[in-house]
C-alpha cells in the first residue's frame, strides 16, 4: 500500500487565538491521516495474524502439552531438534508435501495451459464449456473429498465398476498404500485446474495479436508460434499461477482429512506438514512440538514463495 | 495468498491460546442468565432420543435448552479448542470416558458431581453400574454420568449360515471356519468384516486380545502388546480380513464403512458395539435387516472376553457459570424413565433398574438381549489403553493390526509396537 505524502499544509488558524481542542485533534490527523487511515487494517493483521504467530513461535519454544493452560518450561531449540530428527514422521512428511504440490502443480499448470488456449479464441457455446469447467471450483473442498470417497471406495465404488466394463481389475485407490497420495493428487487437479485456467486466460486474452500475427506472416507453425512468442510473453501470469496455486497447495489440508482422516490414514499415506501438525495439536495435545512443526512449515512457504517471486522479477524484467 | 496461509494456522493458534476460535461462537452473555443451558452431544441415537424430548424438559424445568450436536472428531476438536481456551461456551459435555476422560480430568475440565449425584435419592446414583462409575470418576471425584454401554458382539447373516449348513460359531476356531466356508462358497461375499484403521480398529480388537489372554499392559503397567496371546490375536484378528474379508480392503475402515459392508449383504459375520445394532436390522438402513443375528464373542483360549464398557457420558464444563441449570439438564436426561426410553429406542445403558425390568430389553431382538447379559457377565472394563494420551496409544497399538491385515509380519510389528508403546507409557509417567 503506498500513499502519496501530500505536503503538510499547517491548518490554517485565525490570528491570535489558541487553538480550539477539536482543531487540535484535525491538524494532528490531518498530520498523520496516512496512518489514520490505515490503524484498522494495521490492527486487524495485528491481532489475527502477528500475535498468533508470535504466540506459535513462543509455544514451539516451550514443552506446552495436555493443556495450552497447564504450567510450561522454556525449552530452547529442543522441540526443533527432535522435529528435524524425526526421520518416522516428520520428513516423509517434508517429502509428501513436496511431492504433492510438485505433481499437483506441474499438472495443474500443463492442464491448464491446455484449457486455456483452447477457451483463448472464440467459438460457439463457450460460455456453457465456461461454466462447466469452471464447476470443480465452486464446490467446497470436504463435500469434494467426500464424493471423491465414494466414487473410489474399493468395494462398491463406481470407479471400479467403470473399470470393470473395461475388464481392467479393480484398483485400490485411495486404501491403497501406493495409490493413495496419487488419488488425492487427482483429486486436487481436478479441483483447482479451473483456477489455474482462470488466471491464465486472463494473461492471454491482454496479449497483443501483432506478435502472433507477425510470426504466422513469417510461416512459423503453431508450435513454434506458442513456445517462441506465446509462452514467453505469457512466463509473468504462469508464475502467478504457480505462486497462488503453489502456495495453496502447500498447505492442503480439507481434502486430504476428508479422504483418509486423521494421521493420513492407517500408514500416513497421505500425511502432509499440515495433517500432521493438526494431528500433533488435536490428537496428541503436544502443543510445543505441533508449533514446531508449523514454524518450519510456515517458513518452507516463505521461502518457496520469495524463490518464485524472484523469478518473477527476473521474467517480467 | 501469503496473508491466507498464515491466517490459518493464525486461526488455530489463537483459538488455542485465545479463546479467539476461528469464526467466534455465538459469544452472547446468555449464560450469564440462569435461563439457558448449553449442551454439545455427539451424533448418536441417543441424542435422537433425548433431542425430540428436549421440549419436555424446556417446559417442566422453564429453562432453553441451546443444543450443539457434532460427529465424534468435531466434537473432539471443538472440545480441544474451547476447554483449552477456558471457554464458558459449553455447559453440558457429551464425552467418552474412556477416551477423553484422563486427559479432561487431569486438565481440570471437568466439574465435580461428587455431592450433586449422591443428592437425589429419586434420581438414584447406587442404581448405576459399577464398571461405568469407575470409568467416569477421576481421583476419587465423580465427574461424569455414564449414558451408554456398549460390549463387542459377534452379527452374523442367518440366511448365508443356513445355506452354507453351518451352527452359530462358538469359538474363535469355529468363527475362521466358518468365515473360511463361506468366502470359498460363495466368492463375492466376506466371511468375516470388522474395523481396519490403524487407531479405530484398536477397541473393537481389544475383546479378541483379551480372549486370547492378552492385555495392553500388563498389572505393573508395562507394555503387554508383545506377549505370545497378543501376537496371536494380533495375527487371528488381521488374519480373518486378509484371508476372508472383502477383496481390496481398506485399512481406513472405521464402523460407518465396515458396517456399510454387512448391511449391503457382502460379509457373513462382522464384529462390532452393541449399541450400534440399529443400523443393521433398521430396513431403512440395512439390504439385510430381517437375516441378522447376533450371538457373544466366540470364545478363543481364555474364554469369551469382550469389553463392556460405557462409551459416553455427561459432564459439566468446569468453566461454566451454569453449572447447576447444566446439572438439572444432566438429571433429567439420565433419570430411570429417560434411561428406559433411550434403552428401548436401541441405546444400551447404564442403569441396573433397567437392565432387570423386563421392558428394558422388550424391543430387542432375543438373541441381542442374550448376548448383552452373558457378556455383561464377564466382560472386560476398557476397550483401549487406560492412559492419558489416548489417540497417540491407539495408534501405536494398532500398528499391528493394519501389519497383519496386509499381510506383513505382525509378530515383528508387535515387537515395534511393545517398544514404541513402553516409551509412550514412561513418557507419560514423567
Amino acid at each position: 500500500m503506498s500513499v502519496t505524502n501530500a505536503p503538510r499544509s499547517a491548518p490554517a488558524r485565525s490570528a491570535g487565538r489558541p487553538p480550539s481542542f477539536a482543531g487540535n485533534v484535525s491538524a494532528w490527523s490531518n498530520r498523520h491521516r496516512k496512518w489514520l487511515f490505515a490503524a484498522p487494517a494495521m490492527i486487524f493483521v495485528g491481532i489475527l495474524i502477528v500475535f498468533p504467530l508470535v504466540w506459535t513461535l513462543y509455544l514451539s519454544l516451550t514443552d506446552s502439552q495436555g493443556s495450552v493452560r497447564a504450567a510450561t518450561e522454556f525449552i530452547g531449540f529442543q522441540n526443533y531438534l527432535a522435529v528435524l530428527t524425526d526421520t518416522e514422521r516428520f520428513w516423509p512428511a517434508v517429502g509428501r508435501t513436496l511431492t504433492f504440490t510438485g505433481v499437483a502443480l506441474v499438472c495443474e499448470v500443463v492442464l491448464g495451459m491446455g484449457i486455456a488456449l483452447l477457451l483463448w479464441r472464440p467459438f460457439r457455446g463457450e460460455k456453457w464449456v465456461r461454466v462447466a469447467i469452471l464447476l470443480p471450483l465452486v464446490a467446497t473442498p470436504v463435500a469434494v473429498g467426500m464424493m471423491w470417497r465414494l466414487i473410489f471406495d474399493p468395494n462398491i465404488g463406481f470407479a471400479n465398476q467403470l473399470l470393470g466394463m473395461v475388464g481392467i481389475p479393480p484398483q485400490p485407490w485411495l486404501s491403497g498404500q501406493d495409490t493413495a497420495l496419487g488419488t488425492t493428487i487427482f483429486m486436487d487437479v481436478w479441483q483447482w485446474t479451473p483456477m489455474v485456467v482462470l488466471i491464465l486466460l486472463a494473461g492471454l486474452t491482454s496479449l497483443s495479436d501483432e506478435p502472433d500475427e507477425a510470426a504466422r506472416v513469417d510461416g512459423a507453425n503453431a508450435f513454434q508460434r506458442f513456445f517462441y512468442i506465446t509462452l514467453p510473453l505469457m512466463m509473468p501470469t504462469v508464475i502467478v499461477a504457480i505462486l497462488l496455486r503453489g502456495i495453496d497447495a502447500l498447505k492442503t489440508f480439507d481434502i486430504l482429512y476428508a479422504t483418509k482422516g486423521k494421521g493420513g490414514g492407517s500408514f500416513n499415506e497421505v500425511e502432509t506438514l499440515n495433517v500432521y501438525a493438526y494431528g500433533l495439536s488435536f490428537d496428541y495435545n503436544q502443543y510445543g512440538l505441533s508449533s514446531a512443526v508449523l514454524i518450519l512449515f510456515f517458513m518452507i512457504i516463505i521461502g518457496s514463495m520469495w524463490l518464485l517471486t524472484m523469478r518473477k522479477k527476473a521474467v517480467s524484467k | 495468498m501469503k496473508r491466507r496461509a498464515v491466517m490459518k494456522y493464525a486461526a488455530v493458534a489463537a483459538a488455542l491460546s485465545f479463546g479467539l476460535t476461528a469464526c467466534s461462537g455465538s459469544g452472547s452473555d446468555d449464560a450469564k442468565e440462569s435461563g439457558v443451558v448449553r449442551v454439545t452431544l455427539a451424533n448418536h441415537v441417543w441424542t435422537e432420543g433425548i433431542k425430540s424430548a428436549i421440549p419436555e424438559f424446556e417446559q417442566s424445568s422453564g429453562l432453553k435448552v441451546e443444543l450443539t450436536q457434532l460427529g465424534e472428531d468435531q466434537l473432539s476438536d471443538q472440545y480441544n479448542v474451547k476447554l483449552n481456551a477456558g471457554s464458558d461456551e459449553i455447559d453440558v459435555m457429551m464425552y467418552r470416558p474412556l477416551q477423553e476422560g484422563k486427559a479432561f480430568a487431569k486438565n481440570g475440565y471437568l466439574a465435580d458431581l461428587t455431592e450433586k449425584v449422591s443428592s437425589d435419592s429419586g434420581w438414584d446414583w447406587k442404581d448405576y453400574q459399577e464398571g461405568p462409575v469407575k470409568a467416569t470418576t477421576a481421583d476419587g471425584k465423580v465427574v461424569g454420568v455414564p449414558i451408554i454401554t456398549e460390549r463387542e458382539v459377534l452379527y452374523y447373516r442367518k440366511d448365508l449360515l443356513k445355506a452354507a449348513g453351518l451352527e452359530v460359531p462358538k469359538t474363535m476356531e469355529e468363527l475362521e471356519a466358518a468365515a473360511k466356508a463361506i468366502k470359498e462358497s460363495t466368492p463375492d461375499t466376506a466371511g468375516f468384516v470388522a474395523r481396519t484403521g490403524k487407531s479405530t480398529a484398536v477397541t473393537q480388537f481389544s475383546s479378541f486380545l483379551y480372549s486370547f489372554g492378552g492385555d495392553f499392559t500388563d498389572s505393573s503397567g508395562k507394555s503387554a502388546v508383545n506377549s505370545d496371546a497378543a501376537k496371536k490375536a494380533y495375527a487371528y484378528y488381521g488374519g480373518l480380513i486378509k484371508n476372508y474379508g472383502p477383496a481390496n480392503v481398506s485399512t481406513d475402515m472405521s464402523w460407518p464403512e465396515a458396517m456399510a459392508i454387512f448391511t449391503q449383504g457382502k460379509a457373513a459375520f462382522y464384529t462390532e458395539a452393541d449399541s450400534l445394532y440399529k443400523n443393521a436390522t433398521d430396513p431403512a438402513k440395512s439390504k439385510v435387516a430381517d437375516s441378522v443375528g447376533f450371538a457373544p464373542l466366540p470364545a478363543g483360549p481364555a474364554g469369551s472376553k469382550p469389553y463392556n464398557i460405557p462409551s459416553w457420558g455427561l459432564a459439566v464444563n468446569e468453566a461454566s457459570s451454569n453449572q447447576d441449570n447444566a446439572w438439572k439438564f444432566i438429571q433429567w436426561a439420565t433419570s430411570k424413565e429417560r434411561t428406559l426410553a433411550a434403552q428401548k429406542a436401541g441405546v444400551p445403558g447404564p442403569r441396573a433398574s433397567v437392565w432387570s425390568n423386563p421392558e428394558g430389553t422388550s424391543t430387542y431382538p432375543k438373541d441381542l438381549a442374550d448376548a448383552i447379559a452373558v457378556s455383561a457377565e464377564n466382560g472386560v472394563g476398557h476397550d483401549r489403553p487406560e492412559v492419558v494420551t489416548v489417540g497417540k496409544a491407539r495408534e501405536i497399538v494398532g500398528e499391528p493390526i493394519v501389519a497383519s491385515i496386509t499381510g506383513a509380519d505382525a509378530s515383528a510389528a508387535a515387537d515395534s509396537a511393545h517398544d514404541a508403546f513402553q516409551k509412550f507409557l514412561d513418557s507419560e509417567k514423567q
